[in-house]
Formats: C-alpha cells, structure tokens, sequence
C-alpha cells in the first residue's frame, strides 16, 4: 500500500480523476443545450385523441406531445381524478394544443388514465401565426373575397394554400422592406430637418437667415411629404392586397374559425411527411430562427437582431479594449519605474478582473451614461435635447463598459507577453542604434501580437457572455431596428441593442408563454454558445498564423 | 536621422581628420594602485589608438565590478578580453557602446574615449553611439523577420528608403558576412531557419551594414559548433581591415588565433595587457601564467 501510494499511481489517478470530471460536465452542458435546441425545430407529429374528464365530460384533443412524466396515483388522487387502488403510478402528458384564440391555454397535462387511442390524422396541420401563437386543427375552406377556392380533399387544395400563403408571405416582405426602406428613410430626413432647424434656433441666427433657413425646410420637407404621400399610398394598396384570402379550418372540437392568410407564416402538415420533408422543414426553420425578427413578445419567431447586436457590441468593445490594454501593458512594463507604486497599481489593475460585472454596469450607467453622454449631448446633440442621444444608454456605453470590464484581461496577458520577449532581441536592437521606443515597435510589440491576441480571446469569451451590466447601459428586450443601417452614419453607436444572453434571461424568465419559450431558452443558449465558439476560432487562428509567423523568436 | 550610407562613410574620414595620434597618449598618468601598468604595454608605439578606457570604475549596486580599469585599444586590430567566468570582461565590453545604461544598479565613474571624446559625456546620444559602436552578443539573436529585413533594419531605422541603396547595403553586408552564397536565393525568408552558426553571421551582416567604427563581440562563437566557429574566426580575421575589433571569449585558443592584442582579466582587475604573442608566450604576470597554464579559471 505504501509502495502504491510512493508510486505516484493514486496521484495520477487524482488528476485523471478531476479532468474526466471536468469533460464529464462540460460535455454534458452543451449536450444538453444542444439537444433541447436543436429538437426545438423538428416538426412534431399532430397527436388527436379523446379524454373523459374529471366531470365525466369527453374532450377531444389535438396537439404536440410535448413531454411525459410519471407520477405517483396518490398524487393524481389528491388532484381529484377516480383512480383504482390498485394503480401506483400513472403517466401524464403535456400536449401543446394551441389555439389561444379559442381555448384558454396553450399548453394542458392530460392523465394518461381515461384517454382514447392516440391517432395520426393526416389532414391535421399546424399553422405558425402572427398573433394568438400556433394553431392545430383542420383545414376546410379557402376563400378568396369571400368565395370559395378549393376544399379540402380537392386535388389542388394544398397546392392552392401554399401558392397563396407563399403570395401572402411576398407581399408582407415587401410592406416591411418599404417600411423599413423608404419610409425608415423618410422619416430620418424629416428628424433631421427638425434637427437642422432646432440647431439654427439654439446658435441664434437672425430673422433673415432664420426666414432663408424656413423657406429651403419647407421646400425640403414638402418634398419629403411628397414622396411619403407616394410611397404610403403603395404601402396601403399592398394592405389592400393581402385582405384578399381567408382559410377556413375546424379546431379538434369541431368549431369553424377563419383565420386571414396574411396571419400564416407557415403551414405544415407533419402527419403527411416523410423524413426527407421533415428535414426540409427543420432546415427551413432552424434558418428563419437564426435570421427573423421575433414576434410575440419574443416568444416566436427568429433572434436576428439580437445575435447581431452581440456581434457588433463585442467588436466595438474590441476595437476600444485593445488599444487601451496594450498601451497601458507596455507602459506598466516597459516605462514605468518598478516600484511600490507600480505594484499596487498592478495589483488594483488585477483586481479589477474580480469586481462583480454588475458593479461595472452601475458604473458605466452613472458615470458613462449620465456625466459623460449627458456632457456629449450639451456638447454636440443641443438641437436633440431634451430627447437625449448618447445621454442615455446604448451601443456604445454597453461596449465601452464591457471594455472596461475586459480590461485587466487585456493587460495581464499582453504583459506576461511582453516579459517573455527574450533580453537578446532588445539588446541586438539597441546595438543597432535603436532608440528604446524604435525597439519596442519594430522588435518587440510585434513579437508580443500573440499574446495580446490571447488576451483579447479571452476579453471576447468573457464579454460575449456578459448579462448583469448590460441590462444597465444599453440592451433592451426588443430593439427591432440594427446599429447598422443605410442611413448616415451608418453605425448608429447611440441605438440600443439585443443581446443573446440577455435575451435568454428575457424570453426564460420574463415570458409571459413559459411552456412556449422553454425551447427557445435553449435554442438562444446554444446559439450564443455557437457564436462565441466562432468568435473565439476566429481569433485563435488569427493568432495562431501570428504565432508561426514569429514561430522560433520565444524559444 | 536622414543618414545614407554616403553620410555614414563621410563621418568616417571626418572623425579621421579630427583625431591626432599624439592626443590618446597626452596626459596620461598611470595609475599607482593599478596591478597592471599599462605604459609597459604600449609595445604599439605605431597603433592609431582608437578606444582609450582611464580609471574606470563599474558598480552594481554596492558591488564594485571593474577596478580602475585603464588601457588603450589600437584601431583596425582585434582586441581579446580573457579571463575566467566572472571576470568583468563581458561588463567592460559593454560600457564601450553603453549598454549598461541599461541595468538601472549600474553607475560609472572614469572616462572611456572614442577618437578622444568622451563617450560618457552628457549630450552623448546612446542610441548614436551605438552606430559607431556595433556589437555581436553571445546567442544570435536575429529579429523574427526576413534575412533582408535583419540586415536592413539599422538603415531603415536611419530612414534609408531607397530601395536600390538598400539592396546594395544588404548584399555587401551579407558578403562581408560570408553568407551571401548560403542565402542568396531565400533574402526573404524567415531568418529563423538559418542554422545556428548562420544566424551569427546574419548578426555580424546586420552589424557592419551600418557601417560602424568598432564592433564588439561577446562570446560570438561559444554556442556554435566548432565548424561554425572556425568560419566565423575566419570571418573576424577579414573583418579587421576595415573595422576595429573587441572580442571577448573564453576560448584562450581562439583569442591566441585570432587578436592581434589579448587583456587578461581577473576578479574586476586588469592584469596584463600586451600583444598577443608576448602575453601567450612569456606573460608577465604569475596570475596571467597560472590562468593560461589552465592552473584556474
């Protein structure tokens, strides 16, 4: 036993020990992350079936199953169900029915006691609408102003629907593009002629200039008026056009409802598909979660602009971090004389990188947003006021606290790199004739890139997943329109963004649907997981070509 | 900073009319408490004497690391400082180019003159110095960019633009260097794979690309092979018709070969200055007969 323990051998079985542990729990994080969301966007089959209620009153039933559990009969027995005494256990099920518009809730456990068989229907379809969530049921009808088209079991009625829910689709994106486009456009003008006129006022030019200035606004404006005249009156027509279908669809009871086609996103029969389709279906929806807006109070629909907003929020933060990291790394290292006092700013510098995020947001709110965007907005945005532009949070202030936050990341690694740079290099520099800053530039900076590339890795996988002191200075829950956009000047730092993680908070623990968004918590997870997966690769393989480029320098 | 080689080259005769022989000597009293005396040395009665060190005295910190250190050093020979690890002749090569200005312990009194001004002086630029005074260190330590890029570093940093000069520059040093027909065909490569006795060579090309006046070697072969440090004792013997030469090494077989003079130091002393020939053969002193007799060191 002593000579066992002398080995070695339950050392290594110690470390061994600690790392499966490790791969153990990360393996199963994202296993679990990664089979919730990407089981998220298969099309589940449309169950229908019968129950007999507490009252003895029958039901019919028809949705997704979404999940069993098995529950001990005293436990039903409590909720008032008749079991025998002989049963112990009895299964329940979560169905999501839908239909919010009709019955009350979307998502309802039935015992398993006291249900029918479970059938298949192959008409049963699944309709993804803008308002009221899904809706299951039974397609019958569709009408085109009022007349009848097509039937069901027609020959050309499902072809019919998808041609026209197809149109409807069309014309929403081209209401949206004009929206979003022309009128997005318009309205940017018409804010900055108000702006430009506001400006005039406050530098207090005189009645003639002030009249001249009021002519050319009028002219501008009129024509602006003109063009949104113009463009409204298309808008209103592709309106008028989208009214024009209606389907006709009875829910598991039996109950007729007309549901208007410019409502459908998306119709789907999963009971009638084979795998292939199902396939097709999955990759059709997994791509309009990663590239549409959310609906429903961010319950339905896509994570765009919140996967964007990360995007760009941490590469603004980047491009501010890194500057400052490595200006400061090769002051404290290079310039600054080592002493008691540069160790105890080290040390507050190190320090930083344990204050809780939190902390950080308080401050980048009271100091950044508050003293030094409402000092901007005096400064340069008077005509704005009291609509504040920077004094309020945004883009900006959410990537210059997170550049804060990553700061002694930044440092830390950029000086250890700087200090492995070998004595030799310099001094052959130096000989030379070299001044001390020329050698730091030419030799000595550029050899340290990897290290600086390390740290900014690890600022980016620290501030992508950042959450609490975003919520404080510039992410919200819905910010529909991007940072970046067509209208001068194009990155819009004062916009208020979306954030992956803080959209994972809002849609799992603000949600109105908590059944409905379950999913999506996960789906959202893995998607930030995914993108600061690519974020990180990225970097690594920039520094990794670094690192060949100056492969034998540090040996 | 707008120096061409032309200007560099132009510098050198200039310096060469200012300087009068007479003056290295001039009011040069040697040192009573000195071990050495070195006005026994000067068999070099027709040597131009470009370095002269008097009375120097290095301390790091409390420690004294040289003692009163005075001797003079001929132009357009080589130099060797020998003596056992520890010995201050690596700490004295340095205070020629004044890379000591770099440990911040490190304080200076005593004079050492190049062409008879004081290197120490204030207003001396380091970083100018440094042009006239090259130095080779003991691992070669090229900088992670290409061959041309090594060799041309000290005139771009001189602000040398001109393509045309600087392929001219880099191929003469690379030739003077005798590692023009090695890398001829691969200038643009990394210069990290140049083997290792390459690699020195790059460093002494890089050196003399700049044209300096004395160039200081420390150790330059002790991390090579044997057939690497014979080319680059070859090299050294080409070298010293143009430039003045200061190596250190612990080779006593390689300073017996290659300098022309040989100083033997010991615990921060001089001990012995003399031509080579006269040291190895018939020193003067016991301590400089036990050390090359190999009874210590």
């Amino acid at each position: 036993m002593k000579n066992w323990f002398k080995s070695g051998a339950p050392w290594i079985w110690l470390n061994g020990g600690a790392v499966a542990l490790c791969i153990v729990m990360v393996v199963g994080l994202l296993g679990l992350i990664a089979i919730r969301g990407f089981g998220h966007f298969w099309p589940a089959d449309i169950m229908q079936t019968t129950i007999v209620d507490k009252a003895g009153v029958g039901k019919a039933i028809l949705g997704e199953k979404v999940r069993s559990e098995t529950i001990p009969a005293a436990v039903a027995r409590d909720g008032g169900y008749e079991i025998g005494d002989d049963v112990e256990l009895v299964t329940r099920y979560l169905v999501k029915e839908g239909n919010r518009d009709v019955s009350a809730r979307d998502f309802n456990w039935y015992l398993g006691i006291g249900m029918g068989e479970w059938e298949y229907p192959e008409n049963a379809v699944s309709i993804e609408r803008r308002e009221w969530g899904n809706f299951y049921g039974f397609p019958q009808q569709l009408l085109e102003n009022g007349a009848v088209i097509a039937s069901l079991g027609e020959e050309t009625f499902w072809q019919e629907l998808s041609e026209r829910v197809e149109r409807s689709l069309d014309i929403h994106s081209d209401i949206s593009h004009i929206e979003k486009g022309a009128i997005g456009r318009i309205n940017h003008k018409l804010e900055r002629i108000r702006l430009d006129k506001r400006r005039l006022e406050l530098q207090g030019a005189d009645a003639a200039t002030m009249a001249a200035a009021e002519a050319e606004f009028a002219a501008r404006r009129a024509e602006l008026d003109a063009q949104y005249v113009e463009v409204k009156a298309e808008r209103d027509a592709l309106y008028k056009l989208l009214e024009r279908d209606t389907l006709i669809a009875t829910v598991a009871s039996g109950r007729e409802v007309k549901i208007p086609l410019q409502n459908i996103v998306r119709v789907t029969r999963p009971n009638a598909m084979g795998v292939f389709g199902k396939m097709g279906q999955y990759v059709e929806r997994f791509w309009e979660f990663l590239s549409d807006e959310p609906r429903e109070a961010n319950t339905e629909g896509g994570i765009f602009p919140a996967i964007f907003g990360t995007v760009t929020m941490v590469l603004v933060m980047s491009i501010i971090v890194t500057p400052f990291g490595v200006l400061a790394a090769i002051y404290l290292r290079e310039y600054a004389k080592q002493g008691p006092v540069l160790r105890l700013i080290r040390i507050s510098v190190y320090n930083l990188a344990g204050v809780p995020s939190i902390v950080y947001g308080v401050f980048g709110l009271g100091f950044f947003v508050y003293i030094l965007g409402g000092s901007l907005d005096e400064l340069f945005y008077p005509e704005s006021l009291p609509a504040p532009t920077f004094g309020t949070p945004g883009l900006f202030w959410a990537s210059l606290t997170l550049a804060l936050l990553t700061l002694p990341v930044v440092i830390v690694s950029t000086e250890e790199g700087l200090s492995r740079i070998p004595t030799t290099i310099r001094q052959g520099s130096l000989a030379l004739g070299a001044t001390k800053a020329e050698t730091l530039w030419k030799v000595v900076v550029p050899l340290a890139t990897p290290a600086m590339m390390t740290g900014l890795i690890l600022a980016i996988a620290r501030a992508a997943g950042e959450v609490a002191p975003l919520m404080l200075v510039g992410v919200v829950k819905l910010a529909p329109s991007l940072p970046i956009d067509g209208n001068y000047p194009y990155l819009h730092l004062d916009q208020k963004i979306m954030h992956l993680g803080f959209h994972i908070y809002d849609v799992g623990f603000q949600s109105p649907n908590v059944e409905a968004a379950r999913p999506l918590v996960y789906a959202t997870a893995l998607t930030l997981v995914l993108l600061i997966i690519v974020l990180n690769l990225t970097a690594i393989r920039i520094r990794n070509s670094l690192r060949e480029k100056y492969r034998s320098a540090s040996d | 900073m707008l120096e061409t080689t032309d200007a560099v080259a132009n510098r050198d005769t200039e310096t060469d009319a200012v300087q009068a022989p007479e003056q290295a000597h001039a009011g040069y009293e040697p040192d009573q408490q000195q071990p050495f005396d070195t006005s026994e040395s000067l068999a070099m009665e027709n040597e131009t004497v470009k370095l002269e060190v008097k009375d120097l005295n290095l301390y790091y910190g409390q420690d004294r690391a040289l003692k009163n250190i005075s001797l003079q050093i001929p132009e357009k020979k080589v130099t060797a400082f020998i003596g056992p690890s520890g010995c201050g002749k690596s700490t004295l090569l340095r205070c020629f180019n004044r890379m000591n200005d770099l440990v911040d312990s490190c304080r200076i009194d005593g004079e050492i003159l190049l062409d008879g001004d004081d290197i120490y002086a204030p207003g001396v630029d380091a970083a100018e110095l440094r042009r006239q005074v090259g130095m080779v260190f003991q691992k070669p330590n090229p900088f992670p960019k290409s061959i041309y890029e090594n060799v041309a570093y000290g005139l771009r940093l001189q602000g040398v633009k001109s393509k045309r000069v600087l392929d001219t520059v880099v191929e003469n040093s690379l030739r003077g260097a005798a590692l023009w027909d090695e890398v001829k065909d691969r200038l643009h490569d990394n210069a990290f794979g140049l083997s290792g006795g390459q690699q020195q060579r790059l460093v002494i090309a890089r050196a003399i690309a700049i044209e300096p006046e004395v160039i200081l070697l420390d150790e330059p072969a002790s991390a090579l092979d044997p057939i690497s440090t014979l080319k680059i004792e070859e090299l050294i013997y080409e070298l010293k018709d143009k430039y003045t030469i200061v190596i250190v090494t612990h080779n006593m077989q390689q300073a017996a070969r290659v300098s022309d003079y040989t100083a033997f130091m010991y615990m921060g002393d001089l001990i012995e200055f003399g031509d080579t020939d006269t040291l190895f053969t018939n020193p003067a002193k016991k301590k400089t007969e036990d050390y090359i007799t190999g009874r210590y060191g």
